[in-house]
């Protein structure tokens, strides 16, 4: 394979360098004409709260509507139009998710948690463009294609009973909407690497550069997304344009074996770092065939707010020392690169605080001269992330492998009266939450069993439940699908909805490899339709070029995932099938012999009595005796009398009786195969 | 057993039967049921009651009842029990109602036991007269059949179970008895009622059509044709007036009209409930389908949930034919051995159904049986609780004690029907004359 590849590397090497200068040529030619298709790369970087770095990777490359000539693509990738193309899909997303998102320390309003925070394992949801019945056709081919593609299970969600079509609690909502989640896949650099190939310049040059898959999948948490939507589906015979956004959330903790080490306050200094240093790279240059390749540096709401705390202390002066031009060497942290731009959130009415983001153009910089951003705290920090109005978890209760019951707990977050106090000017503050659930078949959900706590208070359903969406599972066919819409009071503190369920049997051959370890239940969504996650920055015109914020500035729900339940399930004896069915059969051969033993048995003691009375008139005291014997040994006695003449007979009719049974099988194989 | 039957006569049978209610009142006051509604012996996927709760919360949620794969009864049991799961009287526990409606179902069906014996006990003293041994045969040992049996029907700690754990058998039951005692008691119509609710509850009850044509074709306890040829042949008279009536199809031809009248009456009903969602197929894909295709494989007391394969559910008919042959001059013990054979193969059993077989049984009952029923009845929920709550177990633990149930069913419907062969051996040897023991 290996051997296999190296040439066919190299050709595509010297065809992407042809076609890098077919394409410069082409250019300026096609510079009035159509638009051209596109490449983004951006890198964002956030300190979180205790002491991680979140890296979040942006991508982006998009092709423009194009006649159906228009099917050769520059830079964007071949295979994903195609799919497009071939699988009607209106909008597509795809994670691959390792670990839990912190919800409660690294946030859950802002744009990169609501919308990049994913489940574990793979999600994968499509919206298709076709009619109502080919949809599910539709998705199983994708599934596979996809499995194909990016080198993981995605095919196991082609059967029925392991997707679902939200009706309307899921975001995009549309009757055409298929959603399926794996929880269990297992995601590693196998899954990446066709995920970069989709990029022009891959990882050898540009941002991606610094994709190092062991300081990747060191991470604490890593999520790599796929986003495709179709842009201007146009007139006939056009090919709609397609926006492909790839992300990669990576959540690390910056190298502990700091030199500085050896200051006592060091403790709670957030821990300084570079890109080097976190990456083990530099980024050396742009990728040529990106429009734009930016680096942001992003400190948050709460970090700002506490930044300038500490400086208005500290000098007393009414200049926002964060904007100003000096402010790498501010008091409290030092950054090694000079940004090229500094943007200031458009503070809104929830919060005065706005965040500050830096940007870096890494045009500037060649192979001689890397760049590589540092970060060094001088001062140690401690600030709070935004976080959701409620956090939502999840957990199972009751014992044993009969039933149960799933609780799903929201609880509010301190950070949030921030927004409970600007809805509250109504007269009736109500908080609107949405709830969408999934679980397989085999937890067996009792839908009317459904009961709802506020500050644990039973309630009844129909005041706090707006509206639900039911649709139970059906054995080996389908999930259980749960769409709720729940109006809680702003002042609530706690709210605890939950559902009883049977646990279901497997037939022995649907366990899979390692039953005894549990099932899972996929997460359930929890979204909050009033409020969005969402960041303006000021001076909105030099930031249309940038994808990244401008996916920032769109409005969307907040959103959060809840836990992978894991559900011990009953398992056989899976090495006694065979003695099953054995002692089974016994036991029917016992009912039909002796039952049948019992029905014929006049007949032969008539006979023998009559018989035994015709040769010697016994006493009557013996004969049952004899008849007892009889009993005893079954049918032993009456074995000598039985005629041996009609043997032949006996022969021909049990052949008879063979060839029956043998078609008999034969018809049954046939009809059952 | 004989003691027993005298303790019993010496009380009076209905201190007994008000006994037997007020110990299953005492039994529904206690805290959550005592967690029977649960038990895999009681509630089946068939026959539970939260299923059928379940079915009737989707209903009132305008979806069908059949949407998910949790209820399988009948939409007519939604309608009429349905509200029951719902409505709650203050102070009292949660499915007081409910539980209210299987014990009175408890006691018809005990006293529909009870007439049927009374009617059985007439008829066999009748074909006795008729073949003139009535002297020979101790008369006061049937004089409290029919109590008996529907004592033992109230008292049977499975009937007071099933009948506790909120199931829905009570009533399934009681539809089978119904149907029995319309036929022994020639209710044509009663019967064809019964026939065709029991069949749309439960689908077993089908095949109680063959002796149910036997008890009205030939009336409920008639000697074989053969003996009163026999007899007259002997002593060389013939009188043909007191001969036994024929097979005779008039009651049949009334039976099948009515049953067909019962049937299209059910039907439509069912149609008529089930009008927005589905329809009639829906409900015999989950109801009917369920029951032959075992969907479901959760444990329970059948023998047939760890036989993980299809299941050929050919083989209770297998002996239908030949039981039917040999047992064709006793109809009703017939019903009971199809009961009994049902309860025993059926895909989803539970104590409910060898609750009414042996509400239906009359005769000895020997000491190993009963020890085995013990012996199981005490023994499953402790396998059950070892293999799926504490883990500890595995599925043999709980087949074993499914197979020893199985076991002693069999032995007993075998030596049922022997026992009833060499009755009926006896009786003839007692025509033709032929020198016989007072006992065997």
């Amino acid at each position: 394979m290996a051997l296999l590849r190296r040439p066919l590397l190299l050709l595509l090497l010297i065809v992407t360098h042809q076609f890098l200068q077919f394409r410069i040529a082409f250019g300026s030619v096609n510079e009035e004409g159509q638009k051209q298709e596109e490449f983004y790369e951006e890198l964002l970087l956030k300190p979180l709260p205790d002491r991680k770095l979140l890296t979040h990777f942006h991508f982006q490359s998009s092709t423009p509507p194009s006649t159906s000539n228009g099917r050769h693509h520059h830079l964007f990738p071949k295979a994903i139009s195609q799919l497009v193309l071939k699988f009607q899909v209106k909008e597509m997303e795809l994670s691959f998710t390792q670990g839990r998102w912190n919800y409660e320390s690294w946030g859950g309003f802002d744009p990169i948690p609501s919308g990049n925070a994913k489940p574990p394992g793979v999600e994968l949801w499509a919206v298709f463009d076709a009619p109502q019945h080919l949809i599910d056709a539709l998705w199983k081919n994708l599934t596979h294609t996809l499995s194909g593609l990016f080198c993981a299970s995605i095919n196991f969600l082609e059967s029925s009973t392991a997707y679902s079509a939200p009706e309307w609690s899921f975001p995009p909502a549309s009757g055409k909407l298929r959603y399926g989640t794996l929880p269990r896949e297992a995601v590693c650099t196998e899954n990446l690497t066709p995920w970069l190939k989709l990029l022009p310049c891959r990882d050898k040059a540009g941002i991606s550069m610094l994709l190092d898959r062991p300081s990747i999948y060191r991470g604490f948490y890593h999520s790599q997304r796929l986003h495709l939507t179709l842009t201007g589906s146009g007139s006939e015979g056009m090919d709609p344009g397609i926006i492909l956004e790839q992300t990669l959330t990576v959540v690390l903790q910056p190298g502990s074996q700091r030199a500085s080490l050896a200051y006592a306050s060091e403790k709670h200094i957030q821990p300084s770092w570079s890109l080097s240093s976190i990456f083990g790279k530099q980024i050396s240059g742009r990728c040529v065939l990106a429009e734009t390749s930016n680096v942001y540096f992003l400190l948050d709401r709460g970090l700002v707010a506490e930044l300038e705390h500490i400086h208005k202390e500290n000098e007393k002066s009414e200049e926002n020392v964060l904007i100003s031009e000096k402010f790498w060497t501010n008091p409290s942290f030092e950054l090694s690169a000079k940004p090229d731009r500094i943007f200031v959130e458009e503070s809104s009415l929830l919060s005065k605080n706005a965040s500050v983001l830096y940007k870096f153009e890494i045009e500037k910089y060649s192979e001689s001269e890397p760049f590589d951003l540092g970060l060094f705290w001088k001062t140690p920090v401690v600030w709070l992330c935004q976080q959701a109005p409620l956090h939502a978890s999840r957990f199972l209760m009751g014992s044993g492998n009969e039933r149960g019951a799933i609780a799903i707990s929201l609880k509010s977050t301190q950070s949030s009266e921030g927004f409970m106090g600007s809805n509250s000017n109504d007269e009736r503050c109500e908080l609107r939450v949405d709830v969408f659930q999934v679980v397989p078949w085999y937890v067996k959900v009792y839908f009317h069993s459904l009961q709802v706590f506020v500050d644990q208070q039973p309630k009844a359903v129909s005041d706090i439940i707006e509206k639900i969406h039911v649709s139970p599972s059906k054995d080996k066919v389908s999930p259980g699908v749960m769409e709720l819409v729940l109006t809680l009071p702003c002042s609530v503190s706690s709210a605890v909805l939950t559902i009883e369920f049977d646990k279901g049997f497997l037939h022995i051959d649907e366990y899979p490899p390692d039953a005894n370890q549990g099932f899972d239940i996929p997460s359930a969504i929890v979204s909050f339709p009033n409020f969005h996650a969402r960041m303006v920055f000021l001076e909105n015109d030099s930031l249309n070029k940038s994808p990244l914020l401008s996916k920032f500035q769109e409005k969307s729900p907040v959103m959060s995932y809840t836990e992978v339940l894991l559900v011990p399930l009953t398992t056989p004896d899976f090495s006694m099938p065979y003695n099953v069915i054995t002692i089974t059969c016994t036991v029917f051969a016992l009912y039909f012999g002796s039952l049948l033993n019992a029905l014929r048995r006049r007949v032969a003691e008539e006979e023998r009595f009559l018989k035994d009375k015709a040769a010697k008139k016994m006493g009557r005291i013996p004969l049952l005796l004899s008849k007892l014997l009889a009993k005893l040994r079954g049918r032993h006695l009456e074995g000598p009398q039985a005629p041996p003449a009609s043997s032949s007979f006996i022969n021909s009719k049990s052949v008879l009786k063979v060839i029956l049974i043998a078609g008999l099988a034969a018809c049954w194989q046939y009809y059952f195969s | 057993m004989e003691k027993v039957k005298k303790k019993i006569g010496s009380f009076s049978f209905w201190n007994w039967v008000i006994a037997s209610i007020i110990f299953r009142l005492i039994l529904i006051y206690f805290p959550k049921n005592l967690n029977l509604s649960s038990r895999p012996e009681v509630s089946t996927p068939l026959t539970s009651f939260r299923r059928l709760a379940e079915g009737y919360w989707l209903k009132q949620s305008s979806m069908s009842p059949y949407a998910g794969s949790m209820y399988h009864g009948s939409p007519l049991l939604l309608s009429l029990l349905g509200p029951l799961t719902i409505n709650r009287i203050e102070g009292q526990p949660n499915h007081l109602l409910y539980s209210l409606v299987s014990v009175i179902a408890d006691v018809v069906s005990a006293m529909l036991i009870r007439a049927t014996g009374q009617n059985l006990r007439l008829a066999y003293l009748r074909s006795l007269e008729s073949l003139h041994l009535v002297k020979q045969i101790e008369v006061s040992e049937f004089l409290f059949s029919g109590d008996i049996a529907a004592l033992i029907y109230l008292c049977n700690p499975f009937t007071i179970v099933a009948c506790v754990g909120l199931s829905t058998s009570p009533i399934e039951n009681m539809a089978v008895i119904l149907c029995l005692y319309g036929a022994c008691s020639r209710l044509i119509p009663l019967a064809a009622f019964g026939w065709v609710i029991a069949t749309h509850l439960s689908l077993y009850p089908a095949i109680l059509i063959i002796p149910v044509i036997f008890l009205l074709g030939c009336g409920p306890d008639s000697p074989p044709r053969k003996l009163f040829l026999q007899r007259h042949q002997q002593k060389e008279v013939l009188n043909q007036s007191k001969l036994p009536p024929r097979f005779s199809w008039g009651p049949i031809i009334h039976f099948a009209f009515w049953a067909f009248l019962w049937s299209v009456y059910v039907l439509v009903l069912c149609g008529i409930s089930l009008k927005q969602f589905g329809g009639l197929w829906e409900m015999f894909k989950s109801t009917y389908g369920f029951i032959l295709t075992v969907e479901d494989l959760s444990p329970n007391i059948g023998v047939l949930w760890n036989f993980f394969l299809i299941v050929f559910h050919v083989n209770i008919l297998f002996m239908i034919l030949p039981l039917a042959i040999r047992l064709r001059h006793r109809p009703c013990y017939l019903a009971f051995v199809y009961v009994a054979i049902c309860s025993m193969l059926k895909s989803y059993p539970s104590v409910g159904d060898s609750a009414l077989y042996l509400g239906l049984l009359d005769m000895q009952f020997s000491l190993f049986l009963f020890c085995g029923y013990v012996g199981v009845s005490l023994l499953s929920p402790v396998m059950h609780n070892l293999w799926i709550w504490r883990g500890t177990g595995n599925a043999n633990f709980y087949f074993a004690t499914a197979m020893v149930y199985a076991c002693l069913q069999i032995v007993l419907v075998v030596e049922g029907v022997s026992a009833m062969l060499n009755h009926d051996r006896k009786l003839r040897n007692l025509i033709t004359g032929k020198p016989q023991d007072a006992k065997s």
